[in-house]
């Protein structure tokens, strides 16, 4: 456990961050940080609260107390657009993208200009804008799908227009909820090779099951059991933890 | 690349065709009495057209339309009510030059809220304007607040009977349950007369182009596509960095904007408005001509609406108990079996064989260039 704690030198410092349902407390007193550029995956057994903690630092759920710092901004006390403005980029578990729209338009709704009503009415789809959705889909193998409806595609391919979508946002924390789950072998495999090329130059926040695939990315694991940390350290270290063995991976 | 033109070619067709039929077919065929009526009908067109950016789009069902096209209306009623009650005109009552229904219930002096409706400018920048704020103080109080689909319906439709009770229990500031009758010139004009009737009309089909106009300029732009993504995963709009209350907001206030014009439209046309266009019931059947048109149809809720208001003009004048049965029959039948409506079976039956002759043409005349090419010794393409 960290003991001190110096926010400045952290990208995303959660502290104390308790959420109750009706009594029940989903995550309880939880504290982390994270670092630039650091990749952390967080895993746990089914309920520990996972996704919980990513709805509580994109604001879609209210903390009950606690805080949660993004360089130096209280999240906690921001709006959902605005905690995306100050660079939180969230993925979702389920793949959502929008069907009834290209996948050209899909990425673009992501690009990060013209967020007001007057200026989505005022926006242009200029140069800059094509380029950048053009270069985009090369990274998440949709090139030649830009001027298809988002409906037609498969699972994966919806799970990296996603990836996509935030990559175009270009947060500096991007949020990860199980990114290649449902995914066949192959998919897999590129979206581990996506993940690490859009890695660079920010911090991300990952959950996930597939233990080959945190093995693969991880800088740090967060253990999470009962909205508490388990444990907290390298794979390695993660890996040897009895309490974890005992809870998570002895299953 | 998609969206780069205006009007793509089945919305060229659509905008076309139906220029034709309403400024051209309709008045070279029709007695002045039909016009007069299918100038009724394209009133709630102005309705439908809200509805398909407001519930088509963003998928924000509003049950309670009527309240603004009753606004409309009733603004565009207050302005003319004042002029046909000029004090010449109306001696003979104790208080001369206001409304004859204030008279009858002893009020003797012309409300406060009456008097901006002296002036035709004012007047049209409050049919403008009242409804739309009206629309933003409702979509602010339930929209900040998370309240959306089902919930929202029923709300606008509490909304709508409010306004109904309101109007007739308000008798002397509103003329009560007959409404607002007894119109007669507008800025000394006279709107009765079949000729004026056969202008009006042409009026209102200009102003329902410029509508239809604005609207697809709307659905055009980034807006548009962010309404139609609020509608299918409004949470992944939310954390692209979209305030989606905000836009929500500006859908329903563009849709009571149009169903406001719509309403002073018929005003004009029909010379009254009554508390009967503006409850529960008109509110629904807006809806039903926005579904059978095909919700996510411009020209379709334009074809819809007067298709609809057709049939229940026939029906209604053979048959006035069946029709109430008729319009629910169609309702269910439209959202069980076309989902889309009447541009979803023109999509679907209509323009798919069209595409594919225009494609076979061109196919014939490329072989026909080709074949010429080739006899000329010049190399096909």
């Amino acid at each position: 456990m960290l003991v001190g704690h110096q926010p400045k030198e952290f990208l995303l410092a959660v502290e104390g961050l308790t959420v109750s349902f009706d009594g029940f407390k989903a995550v309880n007193d939880l504290s982390f940080y994270v670092e630039e550029n650091e990749i952390r995956v967080i895993i746990g057994p089914n309920g520990a609260g996972k996704t919980t903690v990513l709805d509580l630092i994109c604001g879609k759920t209210k903390a009950t107390s606690g805080s949660v710092q993004f360089r130096g901004k209280e999240l906690t006390k921001l709006k959902e657009n605005q905690i995306v403005q100050a660079g939180v980029g969230r993925k979702f578990q389920t793949p959502s993208v929008y069907d009834d729209l290209t996948v050209f338009e899909n990425l673009e709704i992501s690009y990060p200009r013209g967020r007001s009503v007057f200026g989505s009415l005022m926006f242009k789809r200029d140069a800059a804008v094509r380029e950048r959705v053009e270069e985009v889909a090369e990274m998440i193998f949709l090139k030649d799908r830009l001027n298809m409806y988002a409906d037609v595609l498969s699972h994966g391919q919806k799970q990296w227009l996603e990836i996509g979508m935030l990559l175009i946002q270009d947060p500096d924390l991007l949020m990860l909820d199980e990114p290649v789950a449902g995914m066949s072998v192959s998919e897999r495999g590129k979206t581990a090779e996506l993940l690490n090329t859009i890695i660079k130059n920010r911090s991300v926040l990952v959950i996930e099951h597939d233990m080959k695939f945190v093995e693969d990315i991880a800088h740090k694991v967060t253990v999470l059991h009962q909205g508490q940390i388990l444990s907290e350290g390298t794979m390695e270290k993660v890996q040897n933890d009895p309490k974890v063995i005992e809870v998570y991976l002895g299953h | 690349m998609i969206n780069s033109r205006f009007f793509n070619r089945s919305e060229l067709i659509g905008f076309l065709s139906l220029l034709l039929l309403l400024a051209v077919i309709l008045p070279f065929f029709l007695d002045t009495f039909r016009l007069n009526l299918v100038a009724k009908y394209l009133t709630y067109a102005f309705v439908a057209l809200g509805l398909v950016m407001c519930w088509g789009y963003g998928g924000i069902l509003s049950l309670g339309q009527g309240v603004f096209f009753g606004l409309g209306g009733y603004c565009m009623a207050m302005f003319l009510k004042l002029e046909a009650s000029s004090v010449a005109n109306t001696k003979i009552q104790s208080t001369p030059g206001i409304p004859d229904f204030m008279d009858w219930n002893q009020i003797t002096a012309l409300p406060m809220f009456w008097k901006p409706f002296h002036s035709l400018p004012l007047t049209i920048i409050a049919i403008l304007l009242v409804p739309t704020l009206l629309a933003f103080i409702i979509g602010a109080a339930m929209f900040k607040r998370r309240v959306g689909g089902v919930y929202f319906a029923i709300i606008t439709q509490a909304i709508a009977a409010i306004a109904t009770i309101l109007i007739i229990g308000q008798q002397g500031y509103t003329g009560g349950i007959n409404g607002m009758t007894d119109l007669r010139t507008l800025n000394g004009w006279d709107i009765r007369t079949d000729h004026a009737k056969v202008i009006l009309y042409f009026f209102e089909v200009f102003v329902l182009f410029a509508c239809i106009i604005t609207a697809q300029f709307i659905r055009l732009t980034k807006l548009g596509r962010i309404l139609v993504a609020m509608r299918e995963q409004e949470d992944r709009v939310r954390f692209s960095g979209y305030s989606v209350a905000n836009f929500k907001i500006f859908a329903f206030c563009a849709a009571a904007m149009f169903a406001s014009i719509g309403g002073a439209m018929f005003t004009l046309q029909i010379g009254f408005m009554s508390p009967s266009f503006v409850g529960i019931v008109p509110s629904i059947e807006m809806v039903i001509y926005t579904a059978v048109g095909g919700r996510m149809s411009i020209f379709g809720a334009v074809y819809g609406t007067l298709l609809v208001n057709y049939a229940k003009t026939m029906l209604s004048e053979s048959f006035p108990e069946l029709w109430l049965f008729g319009l629910g029959g169609l309702f269910i039948a439209v959202v069980l079996f076309f989902p889309s409506g009447l541009s979803g079976i023109w999509r679907d039956h209509v323009a798919r064989h069209i595409d594919r002759l225009i494609a076979m043409r061109s196919e014939k005349s490329k072989r026909a260039w080709a074949i010429k090419s080739a006899a000329d010794g010049a190399p096909a393409e």
